[in-house]
């Protein structure tokens, strides 16, 4: 059987949702499953070893590994990479700086963005962002590496209790010529964008930042996330982690709204597995309603407040 | 430094609607217009600036693709570029196979900094900076939204999903760029008239060492299935009544 082996993408202590729904690709490809956890203390392996269709879960606990560093997390991965048939890596940011450092040490090549399994060695994948879909095949006897585009898969459970090996570090090189200084993060109390149902977005139609407040309260009546398109984290209304798109971050809610987004191309790339799409917008034309379920042609500085108000 | 190296690719231009071509082989690219990915053009213009700001000697470009891929070049080198390389080859050619071609020149060149985008807009990969560092043994430096070059090291913020996350990295280094790193210039009639006797070298890709060979078939290339039409309401009771209907509000 397929040996697939996932690797963990953890922030904070807490395993990344992504984690999850790579480990469902997995489980579509084959029943042996084992998640490798790199970290500075074995707490995250225990919480790797609940998501449902896991084997074992491989934790190798190094000072390292306190940070993501991609330069210093490949050869460790290559190496336990050498058991398996298929490694897989969520196509997060975190899995798209460290899955091809894998490919150049295993001379394999990889697929970026799986976004089906249509047979153990054929899977889609989207290209010019979204706008075509690739079949591709990988050749008999040739391990497979893929990323895989979280808004495709669903988050499994979390009531299996896998096994826990923790493993020693191997005997790699490991570079010394890349060092963390920090990172920048918003926190905030809401649910995070690629995990929430319902997602609330701003685009340079919400003028300011201060006017972004409106959707705050929208979503904490909905227990929504916020997010917003590519020309509101330009204009600086909200920071960088918030962008839907392309290039920011490929959501699939249930529900989805966006206010005042006309709807460049490179945001229906990110929003277009939504299960409804509904779009307010005073521009008629506005590109957005191609794709909406449900438009409103409205002013959203009343509509907005209105609708927060009804749903009280 | 003496050199950073910028590689850029030919794609279609990124306000094309692309079309897939009817027998499902690949998209249409006849007639089409073509650019520099826009990607790779942040990476060269950042490479422009930090020359400009004394901390390189040259920028050089390098591209792999079929020869017309020597008009980018020459925009690159209207937009500044001291000289150009182009590996001259016509197939379609996997991210690993880019970068081991790639890594052949690094050795002869010996660049103290390589800059590309963090992605081509065609195939979407996003993997060759990050398959070259590990080839070169080097650092990298993904998804750069800032970059500052001090001494043998540079200081690059990188936009990832959890928020912006600062890097140190000894140099050479690979950084790939992302979108808010800069605002390219445009290539004024003089340049595109002196880049015209800038350097540009064409290498077959025959003549490297590097075998062009993936084990990855591409079976098909299909248009996205098409979303429902949707509908229009007036106002938020009609739109509140509509979310009811479909389950979606209680």
């Amino acid at each position: 059987m397929t040996k697939v082996l996932v690797i963990a993408e953890h922030f904070d202590g807490e395993i990344i949702s992504s984690t999850s729904k790579t480990v469902n690709c997995a489980s579509q490809i084959s029943e042996s499953i084992d998640i490798l956890v790199l970290g500075d203390d074995n707490s995250i392996a225990l919480k790797a070893s609940n998501i449902e269709s896991v084997k074992n879960v491989i934790a190798i606990s190094n000072q390292s590994f306190e940070y993501p560093v991609s330069s210093i997390m490949a050869p460790v991965v290559a190496e336990i990479s050498k058991e398996y048939d298929c490694i897989l890596l969520p196509s997060s940011t975190f899995g798209k700086d460290l899955a091809p450092r894998i490919s150049a040490i295993l001379d394999v090549n990889q697929v970026t963005d799986i976004m089906s399994v249509e047979g153990p060695r054929v899977f889609k994948r989207p290209i010019y962002a979204g706008n075509a879909i690739q079949t591709i095949k990988i050749a008999e006897g040739q391990k497979i590496l893929g990323t895989v585009r979280t808004a495709s898969f669903k988050e499994l459970g979390n009531s299996n209790s896998a096994n826990v090996i923790e493993a020693e570090m191997p005997d790699v090189h490991v570079p010394n010529h890349t060092r963390f200084i920090k990172i920048e993060s918003e926190k905030t109390e809401r649910p995070d964008l690629q995990v929430a149902s319902t997602v609330i977005s701003g685009g340079r139609g919400v003028g300011s930042a201060e006017n972004f407040e409106l959707l705050y309260q929208l979503a904490d009546k909905l227990g929504a996330s916020v997010g917003a398109s590519r020309a509101a984290v330009d204009a600086g209304f909200v920071p960088n982690d918030m962008q839907v798109g392309q290039t920011g971050k490929i959501i699939a809610p249930q529900l989805y709204f966006a206010f005042g987004i006309s709807g460049a191309i490179q945001h229906i790339a990110g929003i277009k597995d939504s299960g409804t799409i509904v779009a307010v917008n005073k521009d008629a034309d506005a590109p957005i309603f191609e794709i909406a379920d449900i438009g409103i042609v409205a002013d959203l500085f009343e509509f907005i407040p209105e609708l927060t108000s009804k749903l009280g | 430094m003496e050199k950073i190296l910028v590689c850029i690719k030919r794609v279609i231009d990124y306000n094309v609607k692309i079309r897939v071509k009817p027998d499902e082989s690949g998209v249409v690219t006849e007639g089409v217009k073509m650019s520099i990915n826009p990607f790779d053009e942040i990476a060269l213009e950042e490479a422009l600036r930090i020359k400009e700001s004394g901390n390189a000697a040259e920028v050089v470009i390098i591209s792999i693709g079929p020869d017309d891929s020597q008009q980018q070049l020459r925009t690159g080198l209207a937009m500044g570029a001291d000289r150009a390389i182009l590996i001259k080859h016509d197939e379609e050619i996997e991210p690993l196979t880019v970068a081991k071609a790639l890594s052949e020149i690094v050795e002869k060149e010996n660049p103290g900094l390589i800059m590309m985008g963090k992605q081509a807009i065609d195939d979407d990969s996003s993997q060759t900076g990050q398959i070259l560092a590990q080839l070169c043994d080097i650092p990298q430096a993904t998804f750069a939204s800032k970059v500052t070059i001090e001494g043998n090291k540079a200081i690059v913020v990188r936009e990832i999903d959890q928020g912006l996350e600062t890097l140190d990295i000894d140099l050479p280094a690979i950084i790939t760029t992302d979108l808010r790193l800069n605002e390219p210039r445009y290539v004024k009639l003089p340049d595109i008239m002196k880049a015209k006797k800038k350097i540009l070298d064409v290498i077959e890709s025959s003549e490297l060492n590097t075998e062009f060979s993936s084990s990855i078939e591409v079976i098909n290339v299909a248009p996205p299935p098409p979303r429902e039409s949707g509908v229009m309401v007036n106002d938020v009771d009609e739109l509140v009544i509509a979310l009811k209907e479909k389950g979606l509000l209680s």
